[in-house]
Parts: C-alpha cells; sequence; structure tokens
C-alpha cells in the first residue's frame, strides 16, 4: 500500500480543515495561537458559514491570524478589534464576525473598546488568547500577569505595588448585561482541546441566534515569553495560571 | 427633489448624510460640533434608508468603527472637534495604510489642549500634512458655507472612494454653528454589495464567496521591499490628487496688486475685505482654497506673475502661509494675518493688516 492509497477518502478519519490555508504558522513551538486558529477554522468549516464570516486579527502575534483562515479578515489597530466588529456586524447583520485578541490587546489598551462593546451586546464572538505576557513585542509584562511573575520589564516579578495586579477582565465582563455567554477554557490536553472547541460552537451559535456577546477565553501558554520548554510551560500553567484563572462557564444564558 | 432650509452647518452635515445614502455614523459628543450626531438620532435614518448611527465610547472607537465599516466597502463617516480628531490620527493612519475610504468631519476649535470651544483653523497641519504617522494625506476640504457643508459630504466620500483614501472635511465652530438656507439634494438610496462591487471593485471584507479569494484589509507588512512599493503606490496617489482634483474660487483675483489667501470662515471675512479695499481704491482680490490638500499650488504660483504680495489669512498662527510661501517660492512677499485662541478677526483687521505689511511704510 502506497501513501496514495492509504490518503483515500474511506481511509481518512482526521484531516486539515479546507478553512485553513496551507501557509507555515509563525508561532513558536508549544504556542497555544496555533490550535486555537485550527478550531476556529473547524468550527466555521463545520457551521458552513466560510462565505460570511469576517474575521478581525489583533496588534499581537495573532496579526498574521489571515494567513491561515481562508475567510474575509480585517487587520485592527491594537486594542482596536471590538470597534471594527461593532461596525461590520452592525453594518451586515446577516454575517458572522468575530475578533481574535491577545491580553495586551483585549485588557490593557483596548480595555474601553472591550467593556463597551460587551457592554452594548454586540452580537459577535470575542476570542480571548490570555498568555499573561505580551509575547509579540517580547515577553513585556500583561495586565494579566500573575503576581510574582517574571517578564521583561517586571525582571524581579510582578509586584502590585509597583505594577498593580492582574486583571481578571473576564469576570468583569461576565457581570455585563450584554454579554450571553463567557468562558474560560484551556488548550493544554485533547481533552481541553475538545472543550474549547465546544465553547466556540456555542459562542458562534449564539451570534446565529443573535444572543449578543460570546467570549471565549483560552488561557494559554507562551513558551518563548516564559522561557519554558512547552511541555514545562504546560506544567506551570497548570499549577500557577489556572488556580488564578479557573475554568469554566462564567456564564451562560 | 430639491429643498430650500435655514439650518446650521452641522445640520446640514447630517441631512446631506442621510440623503447621499451613508451607511453609516459612529461619533462622540464635543462641542462646536454635537448637533451633527443630534440630527441624525432625531431623524433616525435608520428607519428609512437603513443607516446606522451609533454613539460610541471614544472618538478612538468611533475611527476604529469606521475603519471596520469601511474595511466592508460601506460609505461611512464621523465628525468631532480638534482634540478628539487627535484621538483619531491613529486610525486615520491606519486607514490611509489600509486603502480605505471614509469622511472624517472635524469643526475646528482653538487649541491647543482642551482650548476653547471659540472657532479656530489651528488644525490645518493636522489636516492637510498626514496627522497621524507614516507618509500619508488625507483629501481635505474646506467649507465656507453651511451650503458647501451640505454639498461637501458628497463630494468628499465620491474623493475619498475615487482614491480610497480617507477625507476630511475641515470646518470650524463658526460654519458649524452658523445658520444659512441650504438647498439639500435629493434622496440618493444607499448602495447593494454587488453595486459597491461593480462600481469599487471587489476589494472589501463582505464574506469569502467561492468564485474569489479572501479579502484581508492590513496595513501591515514586515518586507520593506513590498513595503516601499506600497509607499510609491499612495504617494502615486496623492500625485493624482494634486494633478486632478484641486479646487479653489477666485474673488476679483484677474486685476488684483494683493491677493488674500483665505478658507472656510475666513474666507467669508476676506470676501467683505476685498470690498472694503477695492472702496479704498486697494486692487484686492481673494483666492480661496476649497481643497486643502491638494492645494491650488499652480494657481497661486499663476497669480504670483501679477500680483504684489500675498496674505494668507487664518485663524491660526499661520499654518496655510507655509503652503502659500512654498508654492509662491519667493517670487513675491508672502506674510500671514490671523488671529488665535478662538478670536475672528474682522474685515477692517484684515485690510489694515494688509497695508501695514504691504502699502504703508
Ligand atoms: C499603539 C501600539 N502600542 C504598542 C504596540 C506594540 N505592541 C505590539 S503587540 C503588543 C502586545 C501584544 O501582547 P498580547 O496582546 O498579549 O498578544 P500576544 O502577542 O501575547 O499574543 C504591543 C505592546 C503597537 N503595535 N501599537
Amino acid at each position: 500500500m502506497d501513501i496514495k492509497d492509504i490518503i483515500k477518502d474511506e481511509n481518512v478519519i482526521y484531516k486539515k480543515s479546507a478553512v485553513l490555508t496551507d501557509n507555515e504558522m509563525h508561532y513558536c513551538p508549544g504556542c497555544t495561537h496555533g490550535v486555537v486558529h485550527k478550531l476556529i477554522a473547524e468550527v466555521i468549516e463545520e457551521l458552513g458559514i466560510q462565505d460570511t464570516t469576517i474575521g478581525i486579527a489583533p496588534v499581537g502575534c495573532a496579526v498574521f491570524a489571515y494567513d491561515y483562515l481562508e475567510i474575509d479578515w480585517q487587520e485592527a489597530a491594537h486594542g482596536r478589534a471590538p470597534a471594527l466588529a461593532t461596525a461590520v456586524k452592525r453594518l451586515m447583520p446577516e454575517k458572522m464576525v468575530f475578533s481574535y485578541q491577545g491580553d495586551g490587546d483585549l485588557a490593557a489598551i483596548g480595555t474601553a473598546e472591550t467593556i463597551h462593546a460587551c457592554n452594548r451586546g454586540e452580537n459577535i464572538v470575542m476570542v480571548f488568547i490570555n498568555n499573561g505576557i505580551y509575547g509579540m513585542t517580547g515577553g513585556q509584562m500583561a495586565p494579566t500577569t500573575l503576581q510574582g511573575m517574571k517578564a521583561s520589564t517586571c525582571p524581579f516579578g510582578r509586584e502590585p505595588q509597583q505594577d498593580g495586579f492582574p486583571l481578571k477582565i473576564t469576570e468583569i465582563l461576565a457581570t455585563l448585561p450584554g454579554t450571553s455567554f463567557v468562558t474560560r477554557q484551556s488548550c493544554h490536553t485533547a481533552a481541553s482541546v475538545r472543550k474549547t472547541k465546544k465553547a466556540l460552537i456555542k459562542a458562534f451559535k449564539n451570534q446565529q441566534a443573535g444572543k449578543g456577546t460570546s467570549l471565549v477565553e483560552v488561557v494559554a501558554t507562551c513558551s518563548s515569553g516564559w522561557k519554558q520548554s512547552p511541555t514545562k510551560s504546560n506544567d506551570w500553567m497548570v499549577e500557577n495560571m489556572f488556580p488564578f484563572y479557573p475554568l469554566g462557564d462564567l456564564k451562560d444564558e | 427633489m430639491k429643498e430650500l432650509k435655514l439650518m446650521k452647518g452641522n445640520e446640514a452635515i447630517a441631512h446631506a448624510a442621510i440623503r447621499c445614502g451613508v451607511d453609516g455614523y459612529f461619533g462622540y459628543p464635543i462641542t462646536p460640533q454635537s448637533e451633527i450626531m443630534e440630527t441624525l438620532m432625531e431623524e433616525q435614518p435608520w428607519l428609512d434608508t437603513g443607516m446606522v448611527v451609533l454613539q460610541a465610547e471614544s472618538e478612538t472607537a468611533s475611527i476604529n468603527m469606521v475603519y471596520g465599516g469601511a474595511g466592508c466597502g460601506k460609505k461611512v463617516m464621523t465628525s468631532s472637534s480638534s482634540p478628539g480628531v487627535s484621538l483619531m490620527q491613529e486610525g486615520l493612519s491606519y486607514m490611509a495604510g489600509a486603502e480605505l475610504p471614509c469622511v472624517v468631519v472635524n469643526v475646528v476649535r482653538g487649541g491647543p489642549g482642551l482650548g476653547t470651544i471659540q472657532p479656530a483653523q489651528s488644525d490645518y497641519f493636522q489636516s492637510v500634512k498626514g496627522g497621524g504617522h507614516g507618509d500619508y494625506k488625507l483629501i481635505t476640504l474646506a467649507p465656507a458655507s453651511v451650503q458647501e457643508m451640505a454639498d461637501f459630504v458628497d463630494l468628499a466620500f465620491e474623493l475619498s472612494f475615487k482614491y480610497r483614501n480617507p477625507a476630511m472635511i475641515l470646518s470650524d465652530g463658526v460654519i458649524g454653528q452658523m445658520m444659512e438656507k441650504v438647498e439639500l439634494q435629493p434622496f440618493k438610496p444607499r448602495m447593494t454589495e454587488e453595486e459597491i462591487v461593480a462600481k469599487y471593485g471587489d476589494w472589501a471584507t463582505t464574506g469569502r464567496t467561492s468564485n474569489r479569494k479572501r479579502n484581508v484589509i492590513t496595513s501591515v507588512s514586515l518586507d520593506s521591499e513590498y513595503m516601499e512599493e506600497h509607499n510609491h503606490k499612495l504617494q502615486a496617489k496623492y500625485k493624482a490628487c494634486e494633478e486632478d482634483e484641486v479646487r479653489y474660487e477666485e474673488i476679483m483675483c484677474e486685476d488684483a496688486d494683493y491677493i488674500l489667501v483665505a478658507y472656510g470662515s475666513s474666507a467669508r471675512i476676506c470676501q467683505k475685505a476685498v470690498e472694503i479695499a477695492r472702496e479704498q481704491g486697494i486692487k484686492a482680490g481673494l483666492l480661496r482654497p476649497i481643497t486643502l490638500f491638494p492645494f491650488p499650488t499652480k494657481q497661486l504660483q499663476k497669480l504670483a506673475q501679477s500680483a504684489k504680495a500675498m496674505l494668507s489669512v487664518e485663524m491660526s498662527a499661520g499654518q496655510m502661509v507655509e503652503d502659500v510661501k512654498l508654492s509662491v517660492n519667493g517670487a513675491i512677499p508672502v506674510e500671514h494675518y490671523g488671529r488665535i485662541g478662538g478670536i475672528i478677526p474682522s474685515p477692517g483687521e484684515v485690510v489694515d493688516a494688509l497695508k501695514s505689511n504691504f502699502i504703508q511704510g
């Protein structure tokens, strides 16, 4: 049997989503962005919404997300994705719109846009990758950096008197009447990846049902920023991130 | 059907926007232009034309909503006054980079800082020299009447779509707040997705259909070779604008010894100043740039061959005067006269300035 026989349709048990492009991803080994990209691609394919979905990419490591998903994209200024998504959805209510943002993008520079889009109950999906650090710019402190956690702009560990406290933006957003589904997931095991996919499906279906804002946070690793191997990063995340950012649905209405 | 009405410049902008088929307005209140959004909310255009009107949480959000809407190929606009327009500069730079059309109205007030709510023209540099980061320009129109406030909305959209670049209507507190009669254009329907594609091309993010590849609206690339090429493309557009889109008005320039150069409300004052000067036997004329970018450079050069001197009259400490000087390039003397901080000069003051600069002593 040669390779051509093996990849025949009847033998295929898993294949790359048609919504994913063939471009090689630029993410570091162990990075969670790629996994979440793949999940979004699968969800778009399974819901049959490739022709009607518009993605809004952030400034951050996912700035080139548009290279990887074969859908229409807009690349926003740092933090402004929810403002773009607001207009896209309001001007084309029949389309599906999601923003994809890191913690610096969503919870520091773009906090106002995030809170107000959620508070208006914009009928969009927001995907929030929380790796507790600024990946793209080389590992500086993020609003979500844990107390005591080291980053290049808090080299001795985050110290609240100097640096303020880590921000649980997702908890804040869950209190807003405009949000309908607010959940915190992860992608460090096969089971957690499946759960994240389920959450994304629910979020997109909520948009189809006109339920308002759905926010899917994914607690993520950044091996380069954390200066740990991918496997160590996963362990560190379980030990340190999950106690402060507990997984599960915060709101499901 | 055309309609004659009495209204404020700001209200005229709102009515013109609805009538020329604008798809969306996103704004944040600030004096002296809040009547624009107030009028839109009062008119409830979403009931008739489907136009979206939304009060954003800030001007930063407004301009980024405009970016999102423009990226879908929609006719979208915002309005503000000076401090708010400062907040929009990042977004405008992104839009110029991503080649997105939109219209921004700046009803200028005195600065710097929170400044004053009184009229000024001190945002000239910010409007015509780019304003945000990077090498880009805004197509800038300067209305001098309530009628032009209304007419320039459609014109600004036409130019911004033609060049896929943001356009600015640079007004001021006088034109925004004063009431004049205005003839409103008949209603134009909003464009459908198909009409947008047919007229402007298939670049907008309306959903990747199976007959085309994905559309991406972006201003970023890490490839400097590509970026240089992209920047050359932008510069070529600005050059084409300078060739084809210059608009100005001349009043009594043919035989003039002294040319007043003024735009917006200063041009209205200078119109009167020309009359007064002529009554006193001084042959004055007025060149009123209607487009500030592209600037009427060639016309000024032409006038510099017959005139003795030029006076740039602005409610600023002297901004447009730099472009007048660059145009004339030393051929004749060019001076500036202006009041600042929200003070409006009188026609008599302008005539006095003309005399003291060029005629007496
Ligand atoms: C206005 C502005 N300020 C700062 C930056 C620099 N910058 C780019 S990405 C980034 C932080 C990204 O971190 P995050 O949003 O957490 O995403 P990640 O890269 O970790 O995925 C910063 C500060 C910028 N591009 N624009």
